[in-house]
């Protein structure tokens, strides 16, 4: 069974405990045909071309190797683009087993949209408009990895404008808190704003690069704050190097 | 298909001379107690990959007896280079729809111009069309700032990247009689990869003036003159694989090697205004496309006009 349709099965199960609005995926999929799967993995297979050449990304992994491991990848969030180019740079075994954690109100328009997010590339979609306390996103998202996926996530909330890092918001920190064996995968985007900037709805290809940083762990006792302004250097410093 | 012999021994000199260079260049990386500078031996050595390619490229072309697939190969570095060059320089969000246009339409819209063989139309696509389209979409966007650099950086992107570019795979549609174009562009190709050779190893050998110390640090008065004249040298001995006489291949192999100078003086006074080194580093983990064909770019229109005025009727 491919990964992504056992995160659908996975979900369904998770979905008579969560709130409607909460799931990550439609309930059920009544009827897994041959030409669906099929026409799954051609779309994968587009996709990830597509964001290869569009984005002209090249990843450069310093101090970090590709792993199948559980992770969590933190990122800057630059552009519409860059789950999918993160998700799209990750060697085929990696990305089968990671899934972006997107904006539900942007994943959900449209008919393309909602394909891609539930059937190419299983993505976590969040609503950030309703947000409730006894099911928060961080509680989602740790039930939804389970102990075998990995998660793409963009700590800033939003996407800047100005392409400088934004205060991280604290949920890096509670999932850090909850399950401390995972490892927090800095991930920096360089240039791909102007790939597609706000607003606009039409890639120009330029080229763009990704770059994966040493992993990093909460400290025993570390406050949140110190944790997540240690995060956001790992972050920017990786633009440097 | 009849036998060219004059392409096939052409073919096999440009064939000869790549495997010498990279036989040579692997030597210089594996002997490092040679003391050679291995920053250079690899710049080499990736100079010499690029002709590799350009020459498959020629070549699928040519066996296939059509030079659209090499329009199409040239179209598809064109459009590398490009990207390479618009990265490089500073816009602004207000230009992404006009940088659209340049990307999506009007590069691969010179290609197919050139691919029809239409003269009067690809020879003023970009520079009538394309540089008043550019200032006006981008003035139509709204955002006056630095207005009259942003106009002129992509205009400069797009004039040297493709419509320069695009002048090489042209090359094979001048209709020279009783003669096979594609040896032209060879002899264009083996000229100028001579000529850069030439260029860096007077440069090393005698270079004492500096040209535009300012800009590059490498470039000097010795190897623009020595490349200059052993080009014309190349010139005169590939004269045979030429539509020229002897001396009119010597002058126009002069002036492939004065035009590819001036190219790398161009990039390089754009890198230094940029504050790079090499295209290659401007975004780590990417070949820079512009700093192995700088010398083509400039070197492959004046060419194509001089051709154009000598042999065609």
């Amino acid at each position: 069974m491919h990964p992504v349709t056992a995160a659908r099965d996975r979900s369904a199960v998770s979905y008579a405990l969560a709130a409607p609005h909460m799931t990550a995926t439609a309930p059920t999929i009544p009827h897994e045909t041959l030409t669906s799967r099929l026409l799954e993995t051609a779309a994968r297979m587009g996709i990830v071309g597509f964001a290869r050449f569009i984005s002209g990304a090249g990843a450069r992994w310093i101090n970090c190797q590709p792993d199948v491991n559980q992770r969590i990848y933190f990122a800057n969030h630059t552009s519409h683009l860059d789950a999918l180019v993160i998700w799209s740079l990750l060697p085929p075994q990696c990305r089968a087993l990671t899934r972006p954690v997107a904006a539900r109100d942007y994943w959900e328009k449209g008919r393309v949209r909602p394909y891609l997010a539930k059937h190419v590339f299983g993505a976590l979609l969040i609503d950030r408009q309703n947000i409730k306390v006894h099911q928060s996103p961080v509680d989602l998202m740790l039930r939804e990895m389970g102990d075998r996926y990995s998660l793409i996530v963009f700590p800033e909330g939003g996407r800047s404008t100005d392409g400088e890092l934004q205060e991280f918001k604290s949920g890096l920190y509670y999932c850090a808190k909850k399950r401390p064996d995972l490892e927090l995968v800095p991930v920096h985007i360089d240039n791909l704003n102007r790939v597609l900037p706000r607003g606009e709805f039409l890639p120009v290809p330029l080229l763009s690069c990704i770059t994966f940083g040493p992993p990093i762990w909460l400290e025993a006792g570390e406050p949140k704050t110190a944790f997540l302004s240690r995060a956001r250097e790992s972050v920017r410093r990786l633009r440097d190097l | 298909m009849t036998v060219d012999w004059y392409s096939f021994w052409i073919f096999t000199t440009l064939l000869m001379a790549l495997t010498a260079a990279t036989v040579v260049g692997q030597m210089l990386r594996r002997r490092t107690e040679l003391g050679v500078n291995p920053a250079v031996v690899e710049q080499f050595n990736q100079r010499t990959r690029a002709w590799w390619m350009m020459t498959a490229m020629l070549a699928v072309g040519f066996l296939l007896e059509t030079p659209v697939v090499t329009v199409v190969l040239f179209g598809f570095l064109s459009f590398w280079a490009l990207r390479e060059f618009i990265t490089l320089t500073p816009t602004r969000t207000a230009d992404h729809r006009t940088l659209f246009w340049v990307f999506i339409v009007f590069t691969p819209l010179q290609f197919y111009f050139v691919s029809t063989g239409n003269y009067e139309v690809f020879t003023v696509l970009i520079p009538v069309y394309a540089f008043l389209f550019i200032p006006a979409r981008i003035a139509l966007a709204g955002d006056y700032k630095r207005y009259l650099e942003r106009s002129a950086t992509i205009q400069t992107g797009l004039m040297i990247c493709v419509y320069c570019l695009s002048h090489a795979p042209a090359m094979l549609y001048l209709q020279i009689p009783d003669y096979n174009e594609f040896r032209l562009l060879l002899f264009f190709f083996i000229v100028t990869a001579l000529s850069d050779g030439f260029h860096y190893v007077c440069e090393k050998t005698m270079g004492r003036h500096l040209i535009a110390p300012a800009i590059s640090q490498s470039k000097t008065w010795e190897g623009f003159l020595g490349g200059l004249g052993c080009a014309a040298l190349c010139g005169l001995a590939f004269a045979w694989a030429s539509p020229f006489d002897p001396l009119q291949a010597a002058v126009m192999a002069g002036v492939i090697s004065a035009m590819g100078y001036c190219g790398g003086l161009t990039m390089s006074a754009i890198k230094r205004d940029r504050g790079v080194k090499d295209y290659g580093t401007l975004l780590a983990g990417h070949a820079g496309v512009l700093d192995r064909i700088d010398s083509i770019c400039f070197a492959a229109p004046v060419f194509y006009h001089f051709t154009r005025y000598l042999v065609v009727p």
